[in-house]
C-alpha cells in the first residue's frame, strides 16, 4: 500500500517520456545540433579583444585623463593651488603641491585671486578630465603616477581617438 | 614501437620458413614481401617516435585554440611565441623545473613507475599504425611493421591498451590518496567496459576485410573506405575510443573541474608523462581508425599519389579525426558515472554485437 498524500497534492505535468524515436533524436539529434553549434563558433573566431594590440573606440564622452588647463593669452596655470580638486576627486587620486611664484619664473595667475581680479572666484574648469582620452597603460604599478607636467602639456599621444572627440 | 622492434627482432627467424597462408594472402592483397634490415627498422621507430612527440605539443597548442571559440570561454594562450605556438615549451620548463615530491602514504616505486607505464603502452601502440605502403628508398625497402612480425596488430594494440589499465590503476593505488584511487578505479571500470564494445566494432571491419593485418584492412579498403558500409562499427569505435582515451564526454576519469582523477596526487613531469600519454593514446586511436575505418593512406576519388605522400596523408586524415575529438570535447558535458556505466553496456556493447554478428551473416551469405 502506497502513500497517499491527499487531495492538496501539486500534479506536476511532464512531457512523455521518449519512445524509441524520440530518444534516437535526443541522443542524435541533439547531439548534431550542438555540434553544429560549436562548429559556428570556431567559424566566428574568437570575439575576445586584445586590448594592448587592438582598442576598441573611445566613446565622445568617455574620460580617462586628467588635463590641467592654462589661459590662452598669458599661458599661465589656471591652477592656484587650493587643494580643492583634492579634496574633491573621488577616486582619491589628486595631490596638489603647489611652488611659490617668482618674479623670474611666474607659473601661476594666483596673485590675480589675491587681487581680486577675478570675476570668477570659485576654481572651475581648471582641471577636467578629458574627454575622449584613455586610461594610460603601464606595466608597472607606479607607472600611472604622474606630475603636473604630463597634464598641462598638449600630449599628441593623449588622444587615441580622432581629434573631433577633443572637447575640452 | 621499441617493443615491436623487440618482437621484430624475435621472430625474425620464423621469417624466412615459407608460409603457404601467408604467401596466398600477399598474392590476394597486393603486397610486397620484402625484408627490412634491421637498421632501417631503428630509424624508422626513431623517426616516428620523434614526429608524433613533436606533434603532441602542436596537437595541445590547436586543441586550446579551437577550445577557446567554440566554447566562449578564454582566448587560447598567445603571448609566447608566434601564435602562442612556443606555450607548451614553456609550459613544460615550467613543470620540469617543479620539485619532485610525493605524498607520504605513497609507494614510491610504483608511484614511479605508473606514469612510465601510461606513457610507454601509448608509445608502443604507435608501432603498428601503417604510414604508407612499402617504399623503396634508395634500394632498401621500407614499410610498415610486416605482419609476419607482429601478428594480428589489432590484438596488439587492445593488449597495450590493457596494460595501460595498469597505468591508470597503479598511478591512483599508489598515490596513497583516496581521490586519487576512486579516481583509479573510475577509469579501470571505464576502461574495461568500453574496451569490449571497441574490439567489437572492429571485429566487423576484421570480418569484412577477412584479414587480422593493418595493412590487409588498408589493401581491402581499395573500392571503398569501411567507414560507409561499418557506419554503425565505425561509430561505436569512435565512442568508445573517447572513453578509452579519457576524452570529453567520458573523461570523467581525470574530470579537471573536479578532484577526483587518478593523477591528483601527480605533478611536475610525472603529471606531464600523464598529460602526453593522454594525447599519445588520442595520436594513436586517432591513427587506428584512419587505418581501420578511413583508408589508411589510400586517397579518395582515384587518386595515386607518389609513395613518399602516403606518410603525409596518414597525417592528415590523422588530424581531421584529431579535430573530431576535439569538437566533441567542446560540444558535449561530461557523463554521469551511472550513465556511463549503462552506456556502455546496455547500448554500445549489444550494437557492437549486432554488429559483428549481422556483418558476419551479410559477409557469409
Amino acid at each position: 500500500m502506497s502513500y497517499d498524500p491527499g487531495d492538496d497534492v501539486i500534479q506536476v505535468v511532464r512531457e512523455p517520456a521518449p519512445g524509441p524515436a524520440a530518444g534516437a533524436y535526443r541522443a542524435f539529434g541533439e547531439t548534431l545540433r550542438g555540434l553544429k553549434t560549436t562548429f559556428s563558433r570556431i567559424v566566428e573566431g574568437p570575439t575576445t579583444i586584445q586590448y594592448p594590440e587592438e582598442k576598441v573606440p573611445v566613446y565622445p564622452r568617455f574620460r580617462g585623463r586628467h588635463k590641467l588647463h592654462r589661459f590662452e593669452d598669458t599661458g599661465l596655470e589656471k591652477c592656484v593651488g587650493c587643494s580643492l580638486c583634492a579634496a574633491a576627486c573621488p577616486a582619491d587620486c589628486i595631490r596638489v603641491v603647489s611652488p611659490e611664484n617668482t618674479p623670474e619664473n611666474r607659473g601661476s595667475a594666483g596673485e590675480r585671486y589675491a587681487a581680486g581680479l577675478r570675476d570668477q572666484p570659485e576654481p572651475v574648469h581648471l582641471l577636467r578630465l578629458l574627454r575622449g582620452s584613455r586610461a594610460r597603460l603601464t606595466r608597472s604599478r607606479w607607472g600611472t603616477t604622474t606630475d603636473a607636467s604630463d597634464y598641462t602639456r598638449s600630449d599628441p599621444d593623449l588622444h587615441q581617438g580622432d581629434a573631433a572627440r577633443r572637447v575640452d | 614501437m621499441f617493443l615491436a622492434t623487440g618482437i621484430a627482432q624475435d621472430s625474425a627467424n620464423a621469417l624466412t620458413e615459407p608460409d603457404r597462408g601467408d604467401q596466398q594472402a600477399v598474392t590476394v592483397l597486393g603486397l610486397v614481401n620484402y625484408v627490412e634490415p634491421w637498421w632501417i627498422q631503428i630509424v624508422k621507430s626513431l623517426a616516428i617516435f620523434l614526429v608524433i612527440f613533436a606533434l603532441l605539443p602542436i596537437l595541445i597548442v590547436y586543441e586550446r585554440k579551437l577550445l577557446g571559440p567554440a566554447s566562449r570561454t578564454a582566448t587560447a594562450p598567445n603571448r609566447v611565441g608566434p601564435f602562442g605556438l612556443m606555450q607548451p615549451l614553456a609550459e613544460i620548463v615550467k613543470f620540469a623545473t617543479k620539485e619532485p615530491s610525493r605524498p607520504t602514504t605513497s609507494v614510491g616505486f610504483l608511484y614511479r613507475l605508473a606514469p612510465a607505464i601510461a606513457i610507454l603502452t601509448a608509445v608502443g601502440s604507435l608501432a603498428i599504425i601503417p604510414f604508407g605502403g612499402v617504399q623503396n628508398i634508395f634500394g632498401t625497402p621500407v614499410g610498415p611493421v610486416r605482419d609476419r612480425r607482429l601478428d594480428r596488430p589489432p590484438l596488439y594494440v587492445f593488449a597495450l591498451a590493457g596494460i595501460s589499465f595498469y597505468g591508470i590503476m597503479l598511478g591512483g593505488w599508489a598515490s596513497g590518496s583516496k581521490y586519487a584511487f576512486l579516481g583509479a578505479m573510475r577509469g579501470a571500470a571505464q576502461l574495461i567496459s568500453y574496451e569490449v564494445a571497441q574490439g567489437l566494432a572492429l571485429l566487423g571491419v576484421v570480418i569484412t576485410a577477412q584479414t587480422l593485418s593493418l595493412t590487409g584492412i588498408v589493401h581491402a579498403q581499395g573500392n571503398i573506405w569501411f567507414f560507409l558500409p561499418q557506419i554503425v562499427g565505425f561509430t561505436i569505435f569512435m565512442i568508445a575510443s573517447f572513453a578509452e582515451t579519457n576524452r570529453a564526454p567520458f573523461d570523467l576519469v581525470e574530470a579537471d573541474s573536479e578532484i577526483i582523477g587518478y593523477f591528483a596526487e601527480y605533478g611536475g613531469t610525472a603529471f606531464v608523462a600523464y598529460l602526453f600519454a593522454e594525447y599519445a593514446n588520442m595520436i594513436v586511436v586517432s591513427g587506428i581508425a584512419v587505418t581501420v575505418f578511413l583508408g589508411g593512406w589510400l586517397m579518395p576519388f582515384g587518386i595515386h599519389p607518389p609513395g613518399w605522400v602516403d606518410p603525409i596523408v596518414v597525417l592528415v586524415k590523422i588530424a581531421i579525426v584529431l579535430t573530431f575529438f576535439i569538437w566533441i570535447r567542446a560540444t558535449l558535458p561530461r557523463l554521469r558515472y551511472d550513465q556511463l556505466m549503462s552506456f556502455g553496456w546496455k547500448v554500445l556493447l549489444p550494437l557492437a554485437t549486432l554488429n559483428a554478428v549481422v556483418t558476419a551473416i551479410v559477409v557469409v551469405s
